[in-house]
């Protein structure tokens, strides 16, 4: 409890440590006007009453997917989707890992997990390794324009990649990268690189501008000073990035799809593939199993990371 | 004239695998997906890998042509081109053939006689531009088919209807029973494509032709005309409570009775056998509703894309050829529901909807396909137009066939 | 608080800096010729930006609005047509109701997103326990692909399985949530999902926010008797500036591209009732190989965003340099 305070605080002021404090007791002096409470105040009952109707909200789809995905296909069609599985089959995740048929190719989603590895790893890397100097030189090292280059790029965040997919077709074409592995690698930085930058570019700048000064008069230059002093102090926002990219460049599909080939389609096209292969009637229990079987590597992430992530957006994307 | 060209075919193919040929994994891109359809496309797949020394690779992509042909061409644009993919007959590939990116079949064609193999020739024709052949039909679809549930007039104490005034006038004994007397699903091609059965069940034949092929606008503003839409409206309110979105979900709801019946082209019939269902006796189909018995002559092609490669071209050429081979024809027919390519194929083992499509092709009662004669620009307007027309009710008939007569006005 | 590089040199000492050319330079270079090589580095490692920038953002832009003038078909090829895509695009039922559409999500969207996100880090900013349950809970669904959300919810809403028949099997015959197949409503549907996916992130930079005010200002308006939400409607979320402007940003890119979602869960429909802009564009590009309609729909989109971003830009980036 009181640590998530702590991660929130990126330019350690005074008054936040004293929250920090604050939080674990309760302080009549405390920020938010905090009185002495009871555990079962009007206010409480009222507080958490609210959240756990907002929380049931929000987990009420992933609560559906689960249950329908250990469903068999007579109980769907009678029963109501909310109410648990009377008889647990694991046939819909068997089938959708590893049965299910897209055409002539009846082995589900385990085709794809790979190839989405692949994809995810160089994609990932490169394009944060491009944006992070992006951001490092627009915040330290500006030069005539460079803002007039960062604008463009937010500009960018507003197009529409389905715009560009033409276009760009035709710019791989001329670099001989269509069909490759690395040309996927190439779209997926370019795309992820406005938003990327504009993440790095403020977490720089909020960074005390003396210690930029202080490696300067120490003679260290541009290289230097991003591996010696901006990479080590930026892990929060290196963690978002990370946590962004594995995100959408897993979830991907239209690049996925377009700019690869068969043996290289990643999960997410035999996800739509086996959602959209409607053979006879819908599976909606391998469907769902399928869903949640492609939603696990974010997932994961988000689970284990979620604490770093708030942090990380705490420090980079506030300060504007 | 047939040892003749089989063995100029023989000829061709031995001196395919005389020269160096390694084996290939040719890539084929096609969006048949459902049940019945990758039976069908299996058929081929198999032949191909048991009678070549090359392997299929298989790029199928679900969620029908809408989704796959933008993946399609952007990958021969991009350089980078599967061996073969399915196009729907006619002006689909027009422009990619005029860009030089197919390649030309002319030659295996003349040798191997698909003049006079293919019929209706028209089927040929559509294959080819400026006099040369650049895609192989592989089959017949036509779309003007009722499909209708002897179940669900069971329920509701009526007979099965034989013509589309039928089906109307018994359609409020199968809302008392609580079955829904037409389904429909919810993809605009669908909505398109009812309506144009509809048109020609209604409006005759030579009305489709002077609007669809002459591009006549008076007569997509005429009274005739104004006759279609009212029954397309009344059809309308007949589907109201059919909510699914897919086709062969619609196809579903009238194997198991649920729905009275389904204006579907005949791949329908694919669902049916998969469903292990017999024609005549669980369900029938009504060509032409029944009014006016036609049948279109569109279909599913296969083009391929011109790669650099001896080897790979080949094995193009391979299967362009095995595509057209009698055995193809009858056991990917067979299982697609759809119609062969070649007169001089015997279906002994088609079933009683394809024999009448079959005989209705044999007396010549045939028509073009909307994707012969519209280009993909106009069938999308259309498409647009009819699914928004089939799902909402204060869309009136008069104001829809304003639009459908603007639209046709600026077809090319 | 940005750090201009040529601005802090100006507080080091000179002898430091010495001969290197790859440094900023003192307050007046001396020398114009060398302007190219200040930052030397630094512009080198600009260049994959720069590139991207020039070569795909504004190239391929460039390009799109070049051939909407065209009456390219399935390839683009230079038949110069003049405005007819646009009389055309402008006389189509299809697009307007995807314009309107847009416009309604857009509204929405921001509107729902900004406010459901301010509440939810609010009440999670009451020192609750479990903030991490709670927080993970609400962020979880930004970690699917909108294809997922799509399908998910289209399931919850379909009225044969769904919430509709649950509520119904609760005794309440009469109970109708079908926004899926209603026309008037289906946009709300898709806003429904599109919410539930993306309010999570928008909680997470308002909760950093409200961590990043300081104590003392809670404590000085206790102090004069403002009543709690006051606080946070007059003191707090002024002070909120620039969360609320990255927020804005993300959920605006969202809004403009929001396509994924309305296909996996209504494909348009029913009819043509949830149709949106970047649907219009990318099946005329593709499904009716009309290049030159595509391009003159996205060329409108872009303009929108334009109109809309570059004040927004100016103001932010442009106009003044912030400490």
């Amino acid at each position: 409890m009181a640590d998530t305070i702590t991660l929130a605080k990126t330019r350690s002021s005074v008054a936040d440590s004293l929250r920090c404090q604050g939080a674990g007791m309760p302080d009549p002096n405390g920020p938010r006007g905090a009185k002495p409470r009871r555990r079962f105040s009007r206010r409480n009952i009222f507080l958490y009453g609210t959240l756990i109707l907002i929380g049931a909200y929000y987990l009420l789809p992933l609560y559906v997917m689960i249950v329908t995905s250990f469903k068999g296909m007579p109980e769907i069609r009678l029963g109501n989707i909310f109410s648990p599985p009377v008889e647990i089959t694991y046939q819909p995740w068997i089938r959708a890992w590893a049965e299910a048929c897209t055409g002539l190719n009846c082995d589900g989603l385990s085709r794809g997990f790979w190839n989405s590895v692949q994809i995810l790893i160089p994609s990932v890397v490169l394009s944060i390794a491009v944006a992070s100097v992006n951001g490092y030189a627009l915040a330290n090292w500006k030069f005539k324009g460079s803002e007039v280059f960062f604008t463009i790029l937010i500009f960018g965040a507003f197009i529409p990649y389905q715009v560009m997919l033409y276009p760009i077709v035709i710019l791989l074409r001329e670099l001989g990268l269509f069909g490759d592995l690395s040309g996927l690698v190439l779209v997926h930085t370019i795309f992820g690189m406005p938003i990327l930058t504009l993440l790095f570019r403020n977490y720089f700048t909020s960074l005390p501008e003396e210690l930029f000064k202080a490696a300067r008069v120490d003679g260290a230059g541009f290289w230097g000073i991003y591996f010696r002093i901006m990479v080590p102090m930026s892990i929060p926002i290196f963690v978002v990035a990370v946590i962004l990219q594995v995100t959408g460049i897993w979830n991907d599909f239209l690049f996925g799809v377009i700019y690869t080939r068969p043996d290289q389609y990643p999960m997410t096209v035999q996800l739509n593939n086996i959602v959209n292969s409607v053979q006879g009637v819908k599976e909606y229990n391998v469907n769902m199993a399928a869903t949640l079987l492609t939603g696990l590597v974010p997932l994961t992430i988000y689970f284990i990371s979620g604490k770093l992530f708030v942090r990380g957006i705490a420090a980079g994307a506030v300060k504007g | 004239m047939n040892i003749k060209t089989s063995l100029m075919a023989a000829t061709m193919l031995g001196f395919a695998a005389a020269a160096p040929a390694n084996a290939v994994d040719l890539e084929v891109t096609h969006w048949w997906t459902s049940g019945g359809e990758a039976a069908a496309v299996a058929e081929i797949a198999n032949a191909f890998n048991e009678q070549t020394e090359h392997s299929w690779v298989d790029g199928a992509i679900a969620g029908s042509g809408g989704t796959a042909r933008p993946i399609v061409i952007s990958r021969i644009l991009g350089g980078d081109p599967m061996a073969a993919t399915q196009f729907n007959h006619g002006r689909q590939a027009e422009e990619l053939v005029e860009a030089g990116l197919m390649l030309d079949l002319t030659e295996l064609a003349e040798a191997e006689g698909w003049r006079d193999i293919v019929h209706p020739v028209s089927l040929l024709d559509s294959c080819t531009v400026d006099g040369r052949v650049y895609c192989v039909p592989i089959n017949i679809h036509s779309w003007q088919w009722i499909w209708l549930s002897h179940a669900a007039y069971e329920a509701a104490g009526v007979d099965v209807p034989s013509n589309w005034d039928e089906f109307v006038s018994a359609a409020p004994a199968l809302e008392a029973a609580d079955i829904i007397p037409l389904a429909m699903g919810q993809q605009p091609w669908q909505s398109n494509g009812a309506f144009g059965v509809i048109q020609i069940a209604i409006g005759g034949q030579d009305l489709w032709n002077s609007i669809n092929i002459d591009k006549d606008a008076d007569a997509a503003r005429s009274e005739q005309m104004a006759a279609v839409f009212q029954a397309a409206a009344n059809a309308r309110a007949l589907s109201a409570r059919s909510t699914v979105q897919d086709w062969n979900q619609a196809t579903a709801l009238v194997i198991n009775g649920q729905a009275g019946g389904q204006i579907m082209g005949d791949w329908a019939q694919g669902e049916f056998q998969v469903a292990g269902q017999t024609a005549g006796e669980d369900y029938s189909c009504l060509p032409g509703l029944g009014v006016n018995e036609v049948i279109s002559t569109g279909g599913d092609a296969f083009y391929f894309p011109v790669i650099d490669d001896p080897d790979v071209r080949e094995a193009q050429l391979e299967l362009a050829s095995l595509m057209l081979s009698r055995e193809v024809q009858v056991a990917f027919n067979l299982k697609k529901g759809s119609l062969p390519v070649r007169g001089d194929v015997d279906l002994e083992a088609a079933n009683d909807c394809m024999r009448k499509g079959l005989a209705i092709l044999e007396a010549g009662n045939i028509m073009l396909s909307g994707d012969q004669v519209l280009d993909a620009d106009t069938q999308t307007q259309l498409e647009d137009l009819f699914v928004e027309f089939w799902n909402d009710t204060s869309y009136s008939p008069e104001e829809a066939q304003e639009r459908y007569a603007q639209i046709i006005e600026q077809a090319r | 608080m940005a750090v201009d590089a040529s601005g802090a040199s100006g507080d080091v000492p000179t002898v430091g800096q010495g001969a290197r050319s790859n440094g900023p330079e003192n307050r007046a270079p001396a020398k114009r010729p060398f302007q190219l090589f200040r930052n030397l580095n630094a512009k080198i490692a600009s260049i994959p930006m720069v590139a991207t920038a020039l070569f795909v953002f504004v190239g391929c832009t460039l390009w799109t609005v070049v051939y909407s003038f065209t009456g390219s078909r399935m390839l683009p090829r230079f038949n110069f047509v003049g405005l007819d895509q646009y009389e055309r695009l402008w006389s189509t039922r299809r697009w307007l109701v995807s314009i309107e559409n847009l416009a309604i999500y857009g509204v929405c969207s921001l509107v729902f997103s900004l406010v459901i996100g301010f509440t939810l880090a609010a009440l999670l900013d009451q020192k609750i326990r479990f903030e991490n349950t709670f927080r993970t809970i609400i962020l979880y669904p930004f970690a699917l692909s909108f294809i997922v959300t799509g399908l998910v919810w289209q399931w919850i809403l379909n009225p044969e399985f769904g919430l509709q028949r649950t509520v119904r099997s609760w005794g309440f015959e009469s109970f109708t949530f079908d926004p899926l197949f209603t026309p008037s409503i289906v946009i709300y549907g898709i806003l429904i999902a599109a919410l539930w996916q993306g309010t999570g992130l928008i909680m997470v930079l308002m909760l950093a926010g409200l961590r990043g005010i300081d104590s003392s200002i809670w404590a000085a308006a206790r102090v004069d008797g403002i009543p709690k939400w006051k606080t946070y409607v007059f003191i707090i979320i002024p002070m909120m500036r620039p969360v609320f402007v990255t927020a804005l940003v993300l959920i605006a890119a969202g809004i403009i591209k929001v396509y994924d979602l309305v296909v996996a869960q209504t494909n348009g429909g029913p009819g043509i009732a949830s149709e949106v802009p970047a649907k219009y564009v990318i099946e005329t590009m593709f499904r009716a190989q009309n290049l030159g309609q595509g391009f003159a729909a996205s060329t409108m989109m872009l303009v929108t965003v334009l109109i809309i971003l570059i004040p927004w830009a100016y103001l932010e980036f442009g106009g003044k340099k912030r400490g």
